[in-house]
């Protein structure tokens, strides 16, 4: 007999109890929780991102599409960032500080590579502001899940008010499952000594994360 | 109303003065007091070590006897949270195992209508001031079956409030455990002691001179941990500052 | 252990030592209230938590009434993105499939993300016998690992050490494992996590094989879930080629929209965090992105007996999120290695005993390991009844009877060194199922009430070694109320 049968026969045999006729998935789950935790507009629903994210250490800017280019280089700047990394699809224009030496991602760069880097600038799939937490799934714009991992800083550019959701449910609703996904809520941390939380371990220590509004290029 | 008085064997045995003002505190509100003298036991301490079958003959003695009343009133949150916690529970066990729905059925009357002391008098009752007297300074541990069990929330602190003379203390680290625990007090003795010494410390740390509780045998426990580390305190059952008036004031 | 009451088992006497140690008891008070607070602080900051919880429970019962076809479904969806399925009825098998696999990879080592299941195994131990080291790299596992100690809580393994103990073992044993600690390294806890970061970050970056488990699968998807705070996850998760997770069965849930309930109440009920820094979530391999191979190992041992029990089935609904340790007072005081599993704390006393079985003598003293308070219950994002499975744990110490051992059904024997409480307790029961033997014992103890000890030998030294009896009163209660009430009726 195959360990598989074995097991799947014991998982039968001990749920003897359960009638035939149990009661279906959908009627056994009940979702009376809330979709969202308060109704807010738009605005205010960027506001409540922004201050969680806050809350975890992530670092906050605002801008518009129009200074976008600007505020990305004068950010790289003041972290004297030699060396960004930059996933294949992210908006060319994002990208315009003169003395930087961007560094496009593409498949052979081995991690050792990636640890030379000084800062990764992305996109994002989704926000939720609920939590402060950024969604990132691979698209073109966001790149491999190993750039935004490596680097130890990371500027990742929320669209708003049109990438930000208020809550857990809202985001995994408008994500896609078969993309890998990585959810990111402030900088890496740990609570391994004494059980408080401390920033900074294997992940970027320092996230700065750009609330750009009338941004419509495309990711 | 009839109400018959659940003492439970330890107060029984050990806490007749707990007993005593039950009956005068319930008999000053107008109630009719019985103590059916065929009680014994709940079965909780065989229950909860693991004789459930020792236990459902004393269930059923329970029922039987207390079946006829319109309340029955019990000054432990332990005992009470036992009788309509886990008498459902043996009930469907015995109908689990096969032996049909006898159990069930003769345990289910006596489930609704059995109340802690507290419970009692504020929901059955609707008073929170009793007319009690008790000049003391007094902290309040609230024990764990009256507090998740029963959920007795804050009724246990509305009626001391409400007592004339006492002043109420909080108790830090209130909610926790006092480590009694029935026969966890012998089986992990270490454990038990440590819980029951934190307890003191945080009670004498109030300045209050009185621990009260809904439950003696925690009480018990805090008592003789108290007595054994010389500590000044006294607990006091909860039953006993509600009885205490002025004519007639608690020792 | 002579101060014991009868029938007197291991939990209690590895308890002993712990209560006795100052350190450790300051250590596990300081980080339990720590979180404690932060905790109920998290919680109340979701008006629905009930309802969550609720949903949760629901959501983890239903899963595991049909597991069965919940398993295939996953074994479907992980195949069909890519991936490999292997399935092992106890922790030899999964040693076996793992080091198989690593083995075919050519590689010596591995780096680890901290996993509950690979612990249970002892996956280390068994890679390290055939000669491939395997490196932890929470940083609490890699305290751990590096003080060839045990863990001692689920969330955070290291929780029995101070931030003082972490620095010595960091400055004595990191340059045994690889890059040595830094010059000059302080017990800064911002310096500590600094030091793990540059130890394990040459381990992460040459890394060909990652090991993990995963805290939820999707069936529906066949999408694993890792739910960490360092990063040392995602390194494990995406830098190595191949992939191998090895998850209990019980980690499934049936969709994709159930995740909404649990990525909600896990984190404020472990780190007490809106939510945690990162979490993976993958479905099969993806080109380009992450390992090229991914191997699934659903691990059985002992959730398969644990299922077939109707009342203790619900331990399996746990997500790990070590609230109820937080929150228990043994636990606090006992610490985590009196538990004797990698499962402290009131989980672990109903979740050993059921995986393992209660036959051993520490397994058959675990359902004891609590004084039933319910803080356990209360603060379960899953509404684990922790109570009940222990008092339904105890009956099968003490009176045996029908269990589930490897997949077969057997009655169980009552446990040894039970039978003087077992006697007692039919007394007791015999007395109390006569009125007038208790009046008779009640006015034996009055009258004799003088004569009484303060302490008492033998197993009653175990309640008066540290707390005084109460007096015996010079009578019952049912006497005065016979003396002053005694025409009424009430002697039914």
């Amino acid at each position: 007999m195959s360990s598989r049968d074995r097991v799947l026969g014991r998982v039968r045999r001990a749920l003897a109890d359960v009638p035939e006729d149990d009661t279906p998935y959908a009627q056994a789950v009940v979702r009376d929780y809330l979709r969202r935790h308060g109704e807010r507009d738009p605005e205010d629903t960027v506001e409540l991102l922004a201050e969680n994210l806050v809350d975890y250490r992530a670092v906050v800017h605002r801008a518009d599409a129009g200074d976008l280019p600007l505020l990305i280089t004068r950010l790289l700047e003041a972290r004297g960032s030699g060396k960004v990394l930059v996933p294949p699809g992210l908006p060319p224009e994002w990208t315009s500080a003169p003395d930087t030496h961007w560094v496009q991602d593409h498949t052979v760069s081995t991690p050792e590579e990636l640890d030379r880097v000084d800062s990764v600038v992305t996109g994002c799939a989704v926000a939720i502001a609920e939590t402060g937490t950024i969604v990132l799934d691979g698209s073109p714009d966001q790149g491999r899940r190993r750039i935004t991992l490596i680097p130890d800083h990371h500027i990742c550019v929320v669209r708003v008010p049109d990438q930000v959701v208020s809550s857990v449910p809202e985001a995994l609703e408008r994500l896609d499952p078969a993309r890998p996904l990585t959810w990111i809520s402030g900088p890496s941390a740990t609570s391994d000594i004494e059980l408080n939380r401390v920033e900074g371990v294997h992940g970027p220590r320092t996230l700065e994360v750009v609330l750009v509004s009338g941004d419509h290029s495309s990711p | 109303m009839r109400v018959a008085l659940f003492l439970t064997c330890v107060n029984d045995t050990l806490y007749p003065d707990t007993g005593r003002a039950v009956v005068r505190l319930l008999t000053r509100l107008g109630v009719e007091v019985d103590f059916p003298l065929g009680q014994t036991c709940c079965g909780q301490a065989h229950y909860n070590t693991g004789y459930r079958h020792e236990a459902e003959p004393l269930a059923r003695r329970f029922a039987e006897v207390f079946g006829g009343y319109e309340a029955i009133v019990t000054p432990s949150g332990s005992c009470g949270a036992m009788v309509r916690e886990q008498y459902p529970r043996m009930g469907g066990r015995a109908r689990a195992e096969g032996r049909g729905n006898t159990l069930e059925r003769v345990l289910a009357p006596v489930v609704p209508k059995t109340y802690e002391l507290t419970e009692f008098l504020v929901d059955v009752l609707g008073v929170t001031d009793v007319g009690a007297y008790y000049p003391h300074r007094v902290t309040y541990h609230p024990t764990c079956h009256g507090l998740r069990g029963l959920g007795l929330g804050d009724r246990p602190r509305r009626l001391l409030q409400a007592v004339r003379g006492l002043e109420l203390v909080e108790l830090p680290g209130a909610e926790e455990c006092c480590g009694f625990g029935g026969t966890f007090a012998v089986k992990n003795p270490d454990v038990s002691a440590a819980m029951g010494a934190d307890k003191v410390r945080n009670a004498e740390s109030t300045g209050a001179g009185v621990l009260c509780a809904g439950d003696n045998s925690c009480l018990m426990h805090i008592g003789g941990t108290m007595s054994r580390l010389g500590s000044g305190m006294r607990p006091v059952h909860i039953a006993e500052i509600l009885a205490s008036t002025e004519e007639e004031p608690a020792v | 252990m002579s101060v014991t009451f009868v029938g007197m088992p291991a939990f209690p006497v590895a308890a002993h030592e712990a209560v006795a140690d100052s350190t450790l008891r300051g250590n596990l008070r300081h980080a339990t209230h720590t979180i404690r607070a932060k905790r109920a602080a998290a919680v109340a900051e979701v008006s629905d938590w009930a309802r969550l919880r609720e949903a949760g429970r629901r959501i983890k019962d239903h899963t595991l009434r049909h597991l069965d076809r919940y398993l295939v479904q996953v074994e479907e969806a992980v195949t069909a993105a890519g991936g490999t399925v292997h399935w092992a009825a106890d922790a030899e098998e999964a040693n076996r499939i793992v080091t198989a696999l690593v083995k075919a990879t050519g590689e010596s080592e591995v780096v680890k993300v901290k996993s509950m299941a690979t612990q249970e195994i002892g996956l280390n131990e068994a890679l390290e016998a055939e000669g491939i080291r395997a490196y932890e790299t929470d940083l609490a596992e890699l305290i751990v690992q590096l003080g060839k100690d045990r863990p001692s809580h689920i969330l955070v393994p290291a929780i029995h050490r101070n931030r003082g103990e972490i620095r010595d073992i960091f400055r004595s044993e990191m340059r045994e494992w690889g890059r040595p600690a830094p010059e000059g390294l302080t017990d800064a806890p911002a310096e500590l996590a600094e030091a793990a970061r540059l130890h394990l970050r040459e381990k992460f970056l040459r890394a060909k094989v990652g090991i993990s488990g995963a805290n939820f699968v999707v069936a529906e998807t066949g999408t694993l879930v890792v739910v960490e705070s360092e990063g040392n996850g995602r390194m494990c998760l995406t830098l190595p080629e191949t992939l191998i997770s090895v998850v209990g069965i019980e980690k499934v849930v049936p969709t994709w929209r159930d995740l909404e309930v649990f990525l909600q109440t896990l984190p404020r009920s472990s780190t007490a965090e809106r939510m945690n820094p990162y979490t993976s979530m993958w479905t099969g391999v993806r080109d380009e992105d992450g390992p090229s191979a991914f191997h699934l190992v659903l691990l059985d041992n002992g959730r398969t007996d644990t299922l077939a029990d109707e009342v203790g089935r619900q331990a399996l609904r746990c997500i790990r999120c070590s609230a109820c340790l937080n929150v228990c007072p043994v636990y606090e005081r006992a610490g985590g290695h009196a538990y004797g599993s990698v499962y402290p704390g009131p989980i672990g006393a109903i979740l050993s005993p059921q995986l393992r079985g209660t036959q051993s003598e520490i397994d058959a003293s675990l359902p004891f390991a609590s004084s039933l308070c319910g803080a356990c219950y209360e603060v379960c994002p899953v509404a684990i009844d922790i109570p009940e499975v222990l008092v339904h744990l105890r009956e099968r110490v003490v009176q045996g009877g029908p269990a589930t051992r490897q997949g077969n059904k057997v009655v169980l024997k009552p446990a040894k060194g039970h039978a003087a409480e077992r006697a007692a307790m039919r007394a007791a029961r015999w007395a109390f199922s006569h009125a007038g033997a208790l009046r008779g014992g009640q006015r034996l103890a009055s009258r004799t009430r003088r004569l009484h000890p303060r302490t008492l030998p033998g197993p009653g030294r175990a309640w008066t070694g540290t707390r005084d009896l109460p007096p015996v009163p010079a009578e019952p209660f049912r006497d005065w109320w016979q003396r002053t009430h005694g025409g009424q009726e009430g002697t039914k």
